[in-house]
């Protein structure tokens, strides 16, 4: 029937352990290893993902990494747009970022601009060694030049579908659900 | 829940919702404040003039380290250097102002109620930073964080509010902010400084003595003396309201061990508070002053987001 959405489900939760699970070992690759590695995910969604890769990297190498979580609504590029505008979430990094190399989480990638945002939130808390970005989908449309490090799934999309992450009250990832 | 204010008056004209946004926004503003590069990007571009018709040093102090937090451009503008000592009226300050295209006017002005009328005046946004014997809404909002951080919450709590409540701006929001949180607000002064009928603004006893008002209660908010108005013609001197109203290590151990203390400040030592109080572990008066920049970055940040009304 027109203007009825149908879902479908892209990840479900098994498919969803074996990409956050490739993605740790893909990061512990590149990085040869745990030395000076910190994650950091963007609020909501990319925190929770940061948490379940650092569990998955402490079962991989027998060590915690430390993570932190962003919050990118200071720094969007839209906000004169927004009326009103959003609350603004937390903010917590308790390590410094000083000559670390940050792994950056994201649920989607979309058009770039949430990661610009999280850049410049990264810079204002120190300067470390360089930064790569982790995400679970990578759905295309990008509108500024960055891409992933390490991508769950790529899923190519048309700007009229959306793809969301949804995580339970535990806040474990339950399913990835493209909707159109 | 959204905030769909473009100004912020008094809290008597904010939802409690409204009020827990504004306060949960401060709480996770404070992140900024702590870092090395204390600034963030969110009202670049933006114009406050902080138009301050009465002297302060807090509060105006705040909004602009408030507003340069945002990166906002911030313009200050005190009594001393306004056109009204040449006999410029309010709307004609507020229109040449608004010619030069401010985002948001911080007001303080000695006139209840001015506020509402410059609202209607021009198309900005107006924060009150204090008008009259009306409302002061930064100073209840970085009041009800500081109990907040010590409490978890502000339900359920005995707020003692000692002094001179009729012409206090600071008690009348916080009585507005803290009844409807579900706080239980006990007043006590000097009858002459006590406002007829204040029972009515909510969940408000009024105590015959400062005992009755501070025994067991969870905070002791004492009020300044407003020498400079009307604090010489309603009480007899100072040393007699002291040794009636006066909070000292004495009678603050009939509030709850663990009660906190604060002032709005400037505090009039010796008089409203004994220094051993002001300088004491139960002391919050320098935590209210750390907690009123993130307060007013919310209230910046939410009026700029806020649709015209």
């Amino acid at each position: 029937m027109a203007g009825e959405t149908t879902k479908t489900v892209i990840l479900d939760n098994s498919g969803i352990r074996r990409a956050l699970t490739r993605i740790s070992h893909e990061i512990l690759e590149k990085n040869k290893g745990l030395s000076d590695v910190v994650l950091v995910g963007i609020q909501s969604g990319g925190a929770y993902l940061a948490r379940e890769i650092s569990l998955c990297m402490e079962i991989i190498e027998g060590e915690r990494v430390p993570v932190g979580s962003i919050d990118i609504t200071l720094y969007r590029d839209d906000i004169k747009q927004q009326a009103p505008h959003k609350s603004v979430g937390k903010t917590d990094i308790s390590f410094s970022l000083e000559g670390k190399r940050v792994v950056l989480v994201d649920d989607v990638l979309f058009t770039g601009r949430t990661i610009r945002a999280a850049l410049d939130a990264l810079m204002d808390h120190g300067r470390p060694c360089c930064i790569q970005l982790a995400v679970l989908i990578d759905r295309g449309h990008r509108e500024l030049p960055i891409r992933a490090d390490f991508v769950g799934r790529n899923v190519p999309t048309s700007l009229k579908e959306n793809v969301e992450v949804t995580f339970d009250d535990k806040q474990q990832p339950v399913e990835v659900v493209l909707e159109k | 829940m959204e905030f769909k204010h473009k100004d912020i008056i008094a809290l008597r004209d904010l939802s409690k919702e409204e009020i827990e946004l504004l306060i949960s926004t401060a709480e996770n503003m404070r992140e900024v404040n702590s870092r090395d590069i204390k600034k963030v990007p969110t009202l670049r571009g933006k114009t406050i003039i902080n138009l301050f018709y009465e002297s302060s040093t807090r509060t105006r102090t705040s909004f602009e380290i408030a507003g340069k937090r945002l990166s906002a451009d911030t313009v200050n503008i005190a009594p001393s250097n306004s056109s009204a000592t040449k006999g410029e009226t309010l709307a004609d300050t507020a229109l040449n102002l608004l010619a030069m295209k401010p985002d948001i006017i911080v007001m303080r002005h000695a006139v209840s109620g001015s506020h509402y009328f410059l609202s209607k005046k021009v198309g900005c946004s107006i924060i009150n930073a204090g008008d009259g014997a009306h409302e002061h809404p930064s100073q209840g909002l970085l009041d009800m964080l500081t109990i907040k951080d010590k409490f978890g919450r502000l339900d359920g709590l005995k707020v003692a509010m000692v002094g001179d409540i009729t012409h206090s701006r600071v008690a009348r929001s916080d009585i507005q902010g803290l009844t409807k949180m579900g706080s239980s607000i006990f007043l006590a002064g000097p009858p002459t400084m006590m406002p007829p009928g204040v029972e009515r603004l909510g969940n408000v006893t009024v105590c015959g003595t400062m005992k009755e008002a501070i025994q067991d209660a969870d905070v002791v908010i004492m009020l300044r003396i407003q020498q400079e108005r009307q604090g010489k013609t309603l009480m007899p001197n100072t040393r007699e309201y002291s040794r009636y109203f006066g909070l000292n290590p004495e009678n603050l151990k009939l509030a709850k061990p663990d009660a906190m203390v604060m002032h709005p400040g400037p505090i009039n030592r010796g008089v409203e508070m004994s220094s051993y109080v002001v300088d004491g572990s139960q002391s919050h008066v320098l935590k209210q002053v750390e907690n009123g920049v993130a307060v007013r970055m919310a209230m910046l940040y939410h009026v700029c987001g806020g649709e015209l009304e």
